[in-house]
């Protein structure tokens, strides 16, 4: 196997760095985790000429080596150290031709690294537009290196780059800027102490928190002659030398760079005099977020239908089809229904990034957060909030992972943490359900109580979450040293393929991500659920079989057979009536017959099933807890309900369905069933105005939802932010359904 | 006239004149609001903040209590 070239990308957000990338390495890439840390690692192969191969690792942007974030610390980490394995034998710095000027600074600082370093000067396509003209090779000149211009969006200039890279031993490596001149005096004494290292990289180890060299930088510390005196020190040879790169970078491009300032202008100011107006701006945003909410909540529901019945029969199948057995019901019930649990999301979350991608690569998020940063603020949360806030109102999976975008450690986190509180489309069947149940069905000013109370929930979820994070604002103790400073970058067409690479990544780093978790929980639930060890589970069968011989099948399930036969046979008379098809009497009366004892057949199936979850584990943990739920005025079937619920909230319909032994999923039988509950201590309905209550408060509070919880473990990179959010979420969950049901009762 | 960057209207220039170093982020000096350098200011949000800025070609955002660290020198004739 023939060496590959290690090539770093590196360069300043919105240059069009991750299209280079994309167009250097196709679908050969894959994402990942650098260890220990959440930053992305993305690497990807290139196809040279002569079967040479190149590795090509995409680095986080950053406009410096003076690094801000976890992010940037990545790229000064890898340039340090020579040993790691993906030390580049090239770095492409990837620039904006608008922005030449600014991003020739990173450029700069990684060429005084003495690492072989070319030159990608991006959207090539914009410079006629933009009055640009840029001499090429003057340029190549002035700064030593290699030029390749590019448009990714037009596909040229890619040849260029993979011909520079085969051919980087022929870079040359050296640096335009005498880093001396930073601070000539501190760096002459460095030089006499450390005469093998370079100077630059000491200076970098010296100023930069990263994990390198650890000797020489205990060596300066310790040494009082070296040790920055202040941080103000430090910061004004930091300044000195953004001023000294700025001086090197604009005699270089005044003769090789001219920009028509006339022709300029145009699009980015008139859009932004819209986008960015105090009335439209507005206006403009909450237009956006109906779209994007219609999207997730309406258009995603028919591919989450699908799978929703995908699985289901297949399930179906596989009981069907396979000896049965506990390996038979692991797969049916267990491992599928957990695989379908995970599945079920990805519309949601494949929606959700689409269309975030589209607003990022427009250009138009940045807007987004201009105009909302002031008003976020005195919560705590920033404009770049925002996003995540209202995507919660989905689906928090998706949501806190676009938190991403937001460079302060603190608001970033309090956004994590508030999310949950934001109602769920999980929360929604729970709510329907209950509502539907105890709201009674007047209405008031022409709009019903029961969609009144729906909205309330939701007007309740967001102020509990702006209400957390501004407390958590006053008690977190986190300094964030990042000052809020955006870019805003222009706005561009966005490419296609940037925008199905961007879903793509997301929602496989969903599946493999929280997927594994949500799948072992659901084995677990599953297992706990049908499993027993009392007698009373094993022998189930008999038990059922022999009290309904004796006792008969419940009156509620007797009547419920009634209603499906009456149906059945209406559906048979209309067939009759509309010539559909003939019957004689003798066959109809047969076929009620047969439907009927298939009715029962079903019914003592479910008395049986029903009867085996009461004796299983999760039924007997549902009669422990009993004593916990019954303040809130639920018995241990909704205990139960409430437990398998901290899997998904949505689970909470399905768990009842099974322990009342409906059988089905449809909503109407669900809902008599439960209408007919009888609370054993007063002899009144279970579910009523308090108990009701009680559990949409519990429902609108509780942190039960695992995939959350496993999402927020890797965003944060600790299990003590999750486990917070379930402890506080629950414990303020209950005592909120506490107070509701013991006034209201 | 001497001023900052958070007292001018949009619209309006100003030459960089000095800053307190300590007091802004090393980024924003990156992006290149360096003393000598000219500010545009593009647009204001509602709220008077953040403000929008254009620095040696650089578009950015920054807060008010940032683009008061930043002192211009305002030729008259630009001021209305």
């Amino acid at each position: 196997m023939s060496k590959q070239i290690n090539v770093a990308l590196i360069g300043n957000p919105n240059t069009g760095k991750t299209s280079v990338f994309n167009a250097l390495t196709g679908l050969n890439q894959k994402v990942g985790n650098y260890p220990g840390i959440t930053v992305e690692k993305k690497e990807g192969i290139c196809k040279l000429p002569r079967g040479v191969k190149a590795h090509i690792l995409d680095l986080p942007g950053t406009y410096s080596l003076n690094t801000t974030s976890l992010d940037e610390s990545v790229v000064v980490e890898l340039l340090l150290n020579k040993n790691d394995k993906d030390f580049p034998d090239i770095a492409i710095v990837v620039s904006d031709v608008e922005n030449l000027k600014r991003n020739l600074l990173l450029f700069t600082q990684i060429q005084d690294l003495k690492v072989p370093t070319m030159l990608v000067i991006n959207m090539a396509d914009r410079m006629i537009k933009k009055g640009i003209t840029l001499d090429t090779q003057a340029l190549e000149a002035k700064l030593n290196t290699k030029i390749a211009l590019v448009s990714t969006r037009k596909g040229s200039g890619i040849d260029r780059i993979k011909e520079l890279i085969a051919d980087y031993k022929n870079l040359p490596i050296t640096s335009n800027i005498d880093t001396v001149q930073i601070a000539p005096d501190y760096f002459e004494r460095l030089k006499k102490v450390f005469p093998k290292e370079d100077i630059y990289k000491l200076w970098l180890v010296i100023t930069q928190d990263v994990n390198f060299m650890p000797i020489v930088k205990k060596t300066i510390n310790d040494d009082t002659d070296f040790a920055l005196k202040t941080k103000s020190e430090l910061k004004k040879m930091q300044h000195r030398e953004t001023v000294l790169r700025y001086k090197f970078i604009n005699d270089s491009l005044k003769e090789t760079l001219t920009i028509d300032t006339n022709a300029a202008k145009g699009l980015r100011a008139s859009l932004d005099k819209i986008l960015t107006h105090k009335v439209f701006g507005y206006l403009i945003f909450f237009c956006i977020l109906l779209l994007i909410f219609q999207a997730i909540y309406d258009w995603s529901s028919y591919p989450m239908d699908f799978i929703d019945e995908f699985f289901a029969s297949a399930s179906e199948w596989v009981k069907n089809t396979l000896p049965p057995g506990a390996l038979t019901n692991l797969l049916a019930e267990g491992i599928l229904a957990g695989i379908g649990g995970i599945v079920i999301f990805i519309p949601q979350i494949a929606f959700l990034f689409f269309f975030i991608a589209i607003l990022e690569e427009s250009g138009y998020m940045s807007r987004v957060v201009f105009l909302m940063d002031r008003l976020m603020r005195p919560f705590g949360l920033s404009g770049k909030s925002v996003v995540p806030l209202i995507s919660g109102t989905a689906c928090a999976i998706p949501a806190v992972m676009a938190t991403r975008n937001i460079d302060n450690w603190k608001e970033r986190l309090i956004t994590i943490l508030v999310v949950p509180f934001t109602t769920c489309s999980a929360r929604l069947p729970v709510y329907l359900i209950i509502i539907a149940l105890v709201i009674p069905e007047g209405s008031f000013l022409g709009l019903s109580y029961q969609a009144l109370t729906l909205m309330s929930l939701y007007l309740l979820g967001f102020g509990v979450a702006i209400i957390s994070a501004m407390i958590l604002n006053k008690i977190l103790k986190i300094r964030s040293g990042s000052f809020f400073v955006m870019e805003m970058p222009n706005y561009k067409l966005p490419l296609p393929k940037n925008v199905i690479y961007t879903v793509w990544e997301k929602t496989k780093s969903f599946v493999l991500g929280a997927g594994k978790i949500i799948l072992a929980i659901s084995i677990v639930l599953w297992f706990l659920g049908s499993n027993g060890i009392s007698d009373d589970y094993k022998n189930a069968e008999t038990i059922v079989e022999n009290r309904i011989k004796s006792e008969g099948l419940p009156e509620i399930n007797q009547l419920t057979i009634q209603t499906q036969l009456e149906d059945y046979k209406k559906e048979l008379q209309f067939g009759i009536t509309r010539g559909l098809y003939k019957i004689n009497p003798q066959a109809l009366n047969d076929s009620i017959e047969i439907h009927k004892e298939y009715l029962y057949k079903k019914a003592i199936e479910q008395e049986i099933s029903s009867f085996e979850l009461e004796h299983s584990y999760i039924g007997y943990m549902g009669k422990a807890i009993e004593p916990i739920v019954k303040p809130l005025g639920y018995d241990w079937k909704i205990g139960i309900a409430v437990i398998t619920s901290f899997a998904a909230r949505e689970v909470f319909v399905g768990t009842l369905a099974t322990i009342y032994s409906v059988g089905s999923d449809q909503e109407e039988t669900i809902k008599n069933r439960m209408a007919a509950e009888i609370n054993q201590d007063n002899n009144k309905p279970l579910f009523n105005l308090a108990s009701g209550i009680s559990l949409l408060l519990f429902y609108a509070f509780a942190m039960q939802c695992m995939s959350t919880l496993a999402i927020v473990k890797r965003e944060t990179n600790t299990w003590k932010w999750p486990m917070a959010q379930l402890v506080f979420m629950s414990i303020f969950a209950y005592i909120v359904a506490l107070i509701a049901y013991q006034t209201l009762k | 006239m001497v001023t900052t960057v958070a007292n001018l209207k949009r619209g309006q220039k100003g030459i960089i004149k000095d800053f307190d170093v300590e007091a802004l982020p090393i980024k924003l000096l990156e992006m290149g609001c360096l003393p000598g350098n000219e500010v545009e200011i593009l647009h204001i949000a509602p709220f008077k903040d953040p403000i929008y800025i254009n620095v040696n070609g650089s578009h950015i955002a920054i807060r008010k209590s940032v683009a008061a660290q930043i002192e211009l020198i305002v030729e008259d004739s630009i001021v209305q």
